[in-house]
């Protein structure tokens, strides 16, 4: 099992705490109506986990602004997905 | 802030900073803004230079830009689960100079690119997001809107640079959302090991580079890539596949990358080194059919966030310059002019990119992306063909030749019929031609 945290790990980021940039509109969405769950898949940071209850947690602090779950969210639309305020979130050392 | 720009750039990346560039350097008014800390910060690539676009507008770029190292080879690998056959190709003519291509840090490359818009005239602000867009009564576009503090600016235009997730067009419903089939999602790591070391290792000199393209099996049957590119101290090394393939299966992103370097071929390549920094970016690879609108009243699209991408050839940043610096030369001989920044003036900038390289270029590709979609068997069953032939032509265990290519090509014809094969060849070449 590869661990997305020890690559996040050498990452730079600025978190804006209390304020998550990306977050779920309606989580009962994913728990009940998404038979997917692609975002726990497909997120390169790894932001979605599946909990052993059916539902998806996201915590939004590794993320790497790719725009990934929004688009996958193709069904459903579930994802609120805005930029960090400026200077915030990831800054990439050498992008 | 209530002053009133010429134009509004809005990002920093190429296509932006070419864009703002090219319209300070004329005398307009510009201000760019950029919600990473510094131009460079939000941005990735692999990243490959290609010199052309950017000498157009700053002829002397060289000695003054961050570059890594100029390619002088470039392999391409077409990979099974533990082999690879490849093609090489090495030139002395590639170290002549002026160089064509060069490897580039992007964080370090946008802040150099920063500068010279800086040195041009362009007031150039960081730190700060646009939110939306602003609209006087008749729609058209006056101005932006960002995340300070009265942060409402005014402008005759509106640059979108604003990358592959656009979410200012869209919000502003001049495009609809991505479609997962029009976007890659690719991942990269930066690994640093010692310069003699990468040297020897790829067999150049002090300034020389290396471009390795991978294909095949990497990607576990999704329709992608991936890629290694020489730094001066460190290599690039990534993979990218379509977002929708990546929605049909369930490797993480992180494991394709991971299993990427643990191929027999990468990693002696890696060995020793320390990996830095792990990124992950969209490419809008949706081509020529997936171009948005990219003009209206007050405002015109330019780099990733209007699909400027030639997938085929693995070039963004060249289109995404050639993109900026064409929409702002029409913004400045329409204000010369006297014009107006209406649709129908701006739309001068659509003409200028029929007649560049890049809707050409885009348009002589369009089928692509549909045909790799629907024939998965250039993904999978081909690299391995290719790779099991070559095996067992190398491979001398008292059996002739002639038996071998007879057990190669029923192979082919079992795995792909006649029919199939001929049909893969009609579509390669009528995508290619």
């Amino acid at each position: 099992m590869i661990k997305v945290e020890e690559k996040l790990f050498q990452n730079r980021y600025r978190v804006d705490a209390g304020r998550p940039h990306v977050n779920i509109k309606q989580p009962d969405v994913c728990a009940h109506e998404c038979k997917t769950q692609q975002c726990t898949v497909c997120c390169p940071a790894g932001c979605y986990t599946l909990e052993g209850n059916g539902r998806v947690v996201l915590i939004a602090d590794g993320c790497l602004e790719c725009g990934t779950c929004r688009i996958i969210c193709d069904e459903h639309r579930n994802v609120d997905w805005e930029y960090p305020r400026g200077g915030y979130g990831i800054l990439f050392k050498f992008g | 802030m209530s002053e009133k720009f010429d134009a509004i750039v809005v990002g920093a990346g190429p296509s932006g900073n070419a864009a703002a560039y090219t319209l300070a350097k004329a005398g307009l008014n510009v201000l760019q803004l950029e919600r990473g800390e510094s131009a460079g910060s939000k941005n990735v690539q692999g990243a490959i230079l290609y010199a052309d676009a950017l000498e157009r507008m700053i002829p002397d770029f060289r000695d003054s830009a961050p570059l890594e190292r100029h390619i002088i080879e470039q392999r391409m690998w077409v990979m099974d689960d533990d082999s690879f056959v490849g093609t090489h190709y090495r030139s002395e003519g590639f170290n002549k100079e002026p160089f064509n291509r060069y490897t580039i840090i992007r964080a370090q490359f946008d802040k150099w690119f920063s500068g010279k818009v800086q040195e041009a005239g362009a007031l150039v602000v960081c730190e700060t997001t646009v939110t939306s867009l602003l609209r006087d009564d008749k729609n058209r576009v006056v101005g932006v809107q960002v995340d300070r503090e009265g942060g409402t600016i005014y402008a005759d235009v509106v640059i979108l640079a604003d990358g592959v997730n656009s979410l200012l067009a869209k919000k502003a419903d001049f495009h609809p959302e991505l479609e997962p089939k029009n976007v890659a999602l690719a991942v990269k790591e930066i690994h640093f090991m010692p310069q003699e070391i990468l040297q020897e290792r790829f067999n150049i000199g002090e300034e020389e580079g290396v471009v390795i393209e991978l294909f095949g099996k990497i990607t576990n049957g999704m329709m992608g890539t991936g890629f290694l590119y020489t730094n001066k101290e460190s290599i690039a090394i990534g993979v990218g596949c379509m977002l929708s393939d990546f929605k049909d299966q369930k490797t993480t992103p992180y494991a394709l990358l991971e299993q990427l370097k643990e191929h027999p071929s990468i990693k002696p390549l890696l060995a020793g080194g320390e990996m830095k920094e792990y990124t992950a970016h969209l490419i809008p690879e949706g081509g020529y059919k997936a171009i948005p609108k990219i003009v209206g009243d007050g405002w015109m699209i330019v780099g990733d966030s209007g699909m400027f991408v030639n997938a085929v050839h693995r070039e963004g940043s060249n289109l995404a310059m050639t993109t900026g610096r064409l929409a702002a030369e029409t913004v400045i001989e329409m204000k010369e002019a006297g014009k107006d920044m209406t649709a129908a003036n701006l739309a001068e900038y659509r003409k200028k990119l029929d007649d560049s390289f890049v809707m050409k270029d885009l348009k002589k590709y369009q089928e692509m992306p549909e045909i790799f979609h629907h024939n998965r068997q250039f993904f999978t069953t081909y690299p391995e063909l290719v790779n099991r032939s070559a095996h067992s032509m190398l491979h001398v265990d008292g059996v002739d030749k002639k038996t071998k290519e007879r057990e190669i090509f029923s192979s082919f014809k079992h795995k792909r019929s006649l029919f199939g094969l001929m049909g893969d060849a009609y579509k390669l070449w009528r995508a290619f031609r």
